[in-house]
């Protein structure tokens, strides 16, 4: 540690203003403050800062994605074995995690090379600091992917996510929409037939590695379909639990809630993420699902609401990307409405349109869209309430 | 006007008219106004290129009769008298491209008859051809419209490329791509990414031309 220090102590002049490598001063600062807390005090009034900066804030989020990663990696592995049917490797853990693992890896090797790529690019042009935005978006891009995504395609999705959705509204903590979740919409909307559909979400399916008759889709898809073909649920054969334990296929990270629990109860316990926002997302998908428990038109409405919460997106969206402290609303009770109305909007997306059987990443970027009206309004209510305190106390 | 001096036909200050509206004062990127159609037709480059030619043929002659009526038009009407020169050109045209290009009348569909509402062509005539002599404004519509024109044919152009592999109908990306794994870009052929793209040439447009960017 020492040693790195040392290191630093002595380029830092080269690259600071007049140096060799003056130029260059942004992206040394970036990687400065990202191994180093910086020393740098206010130097007039007395601000108190915690040393909790961004940074560390972020690197927070990333630890709190590790089960969800993990988990990932080792689902990819064992949905791909069983897809061929290979049992033996099915029951080895350390088989499906290896195999996962290297399926995994390119993809998070190119969001992070690509996203940060531009992101230096930018801020050394700006003369910027180095945002860190892109720490968490880097990983959290790969975990909402299916597996089989290609290469280029996710590197331009993320470039798309990084320039269009952050770089020109003025980098991090600027952007309006959620960066991760405009890559993934970005790919939705270019390139449907890769993430979309029964084939996609296991690893090797989009090639015909699958054995015959093997389906791959995913409990969201084959609900959806059980609605519009009149007969009873069909899950695909998956039990709550295996939904609950991940065990099933989706996006990489997706898929089990055990594991992003983990990562909420580090984002609660560090205080990192808002209570307020993932509470209120989870109470509305579930009454969501309640008041059409009560319609009960057909086999997906009657399906029991808390179903919907270990599905699909729902749990991992609700954790990681409701709570993006930029996109998300800014007043306690304008996030509990928009976390409230993106619980109702993802499950009623679910149920109704049959053409997304997944809601959570559009009911999301819509909340994204429209938080800032209702932190409007809350402030607005606020400043009303407290006027009319005003009026009765000078009577 | 005869006693003034006579103004050459081209001179440098009938000139700018038609080479402003390309650049500093673009209708589309600068001045904001015919986004919506700019959106609607250009998924491929041949309707915008033929939207571009009617949108300048609409301008310019409408800005050309409506400075020729300038005088005897009653300010309190004039809305109303644009409006029929306008509708009357649109039709126009509208039957040119239904007897000699059908195909391409087809996937305009509606847009031919929007251009009515184009804000740039009511907007040229109540700024400039109301208050100018025929000529200038003839050229002020013709500017105009190529300075519309060539950002829907920009725009087309890259929406086609990317989104269908093709140029003007003719397939320009090789079977050996699409063989590699290379795939259109579906998000191309819908409008939200034109409004992206345009986004994308005004930000090049003002990092080029600096005194347009807003404090």
């Amino acid at each position: 540690m020492r040693g790195l220090r040392n290191l630093m102590d002595r380029l830092k002049p080269s690259f600071e203003k007049g140096g060799r490598f003056g130029w260059l001063h942004s992206t040394f600062d970036g990687f400065e403050t990202f191994l180093f807390v910086p020393k740098d005090v206010t130097t007039r009034g007395a601000h108190i800062r915690d040393v909790n900066d961004t940074k560390r804030v972020m690197i927070v989020v990333v630890l709190a994605l590790v089960p969800a990663m993990l988990f990932g990696m080792y689902n990819t592995g064992l949905q791909h074995f069983r897809a061929v049917a290979d049992l033996a490797a099915a029951a080895n853990i350390w088989q499906c995690f290896w195999y996962g693992f290297l399926k995994v890896l390119p993809l998070i090797l190119v969001s992070y090379i690509v996203g940060l790529g531009i992101e230096f690019c930018f801020a050394q042009i700006r003369g910027h600091e180095i945002n860190e935005g892109f720490l968490v978006s880097g990983l959290l891009i790969p975990l909402i992917m299916p597996v089989d995504v290609p290469l280029w395609m996710l590197a331009i999705a993320v470039a798309f996510a990084v320039v269009i959705g952050k770089e020109v509204f003025g980098g991090t903590g600027m952007n309006v929409f959620n960066p991760a979740l405009l890559a993934r919409a970005f790919v939705f909307f270019a390139y449907t037939p890769y993430i979309s559909g029964d084939k996609v979400w296991i690893s090797g399916m989009l090639k015909g590695q699958a054995v015959d008759g093997f389906s791959g889709a995913t409990p969201l898809t084959t609900a959806s379909e059980s609605a519009l073909t009149g007969g009873g649920l069909d899950l695909g054969g998956y039990s709550a639990w295996d939904m609950f334990l991940g065990t099933i296929p989706g996006s990489i990270g997706e898929t089990s809630t055990i594991a992003i629990l983990l990562g909420a109860a580090l984002l609660l316990l560090t205080g990192v993420a808002s209570w307020r926002i993932m509470l209120s997302v989870f109470a509305g998908g579930y009454l969501m699902g309640v008041v059409f428990n009560l319609i009960g038109a057909d086999a997906y409405m009657q399906m029991p609401a808390y179903y919907h919460l270990i599905m699909g997106g729902f749990a991992f969206g609700a954790v990681f990307m409701a709570t993006d402290p930029v996109t998300a609303s800014q007043t306690n009770t304008g996030k509990v409405i928009c976390g409230f109305l993106i619980g109702v909007i993802a499950v009623m997306t679910r149920i109704v349109n049959p053409g997304y059987p997944e809601g959570m990443m559009l009911a999301i970027l819509f909340m994204n869209a429209l938080a800032p009206l209702v932190d409007h309004y809350v402030v607005a209510a606020n400043v009303r309430r407290r006027n009319a305190r005003l009026k009765t106390a000078n009577q | 006007m005869s006693n003034k001096e006579k103004e050459p036909m081209f001179s440098a200050k009938n000139m700018k008219l038609l080479s402003n509206p390309l650049n500093s004062d673009n209708p589309v990127i600068v001045q904001i106004l015919g986004i919506c159609s700019a959106l609607a037709v250009t998924a491929k480059l041949k309707p915008a290129f033929v939207m571009a030619l009617s949108v300048i043929a609409v301008c310019s002659f409408a800005n050309l009769i409506m400075s020729s009526l300038r005088k005897t038009v009653p300010p309190r009407i004039r809305i109303i008298v644009q409006l029929v020169v306008i509708a009357f050109l649109v039709i126009l045209v509208d039957q040119v491209l239904k007897a000699f290009v059908y195909d391409v009348s087809k996937q305009l569909s509606v847009f031919v008859g929007l251009i009515i509402t184009n804000c740039i062509i009511m907007g040229r005539v109540e700024a400039f051809g109301l208050g100018n002599r025929p000529w200038p404004a003839f050229l002020d519509g013709i500017g105009n419209g190529v300075g519309y024109g060539v950002i829907l044919v920009v725009v087309g152009f890259f929406r086609e490329l990317l989104g269908a592999g093709t140029v003007w109908g003719y397939q320009v990306v090789p079977d050996s791509f699409y063989e590699a794994g290379y795939s259109n870009n579906g998000l191309m052929l819908l409008p939200p990414m034109a409004l992206i793209i345009v986004g994308l040439i005004i930000w090049i447009h003002r990092s080029w031309n600096r005194d347009l960017i807003e404090k």
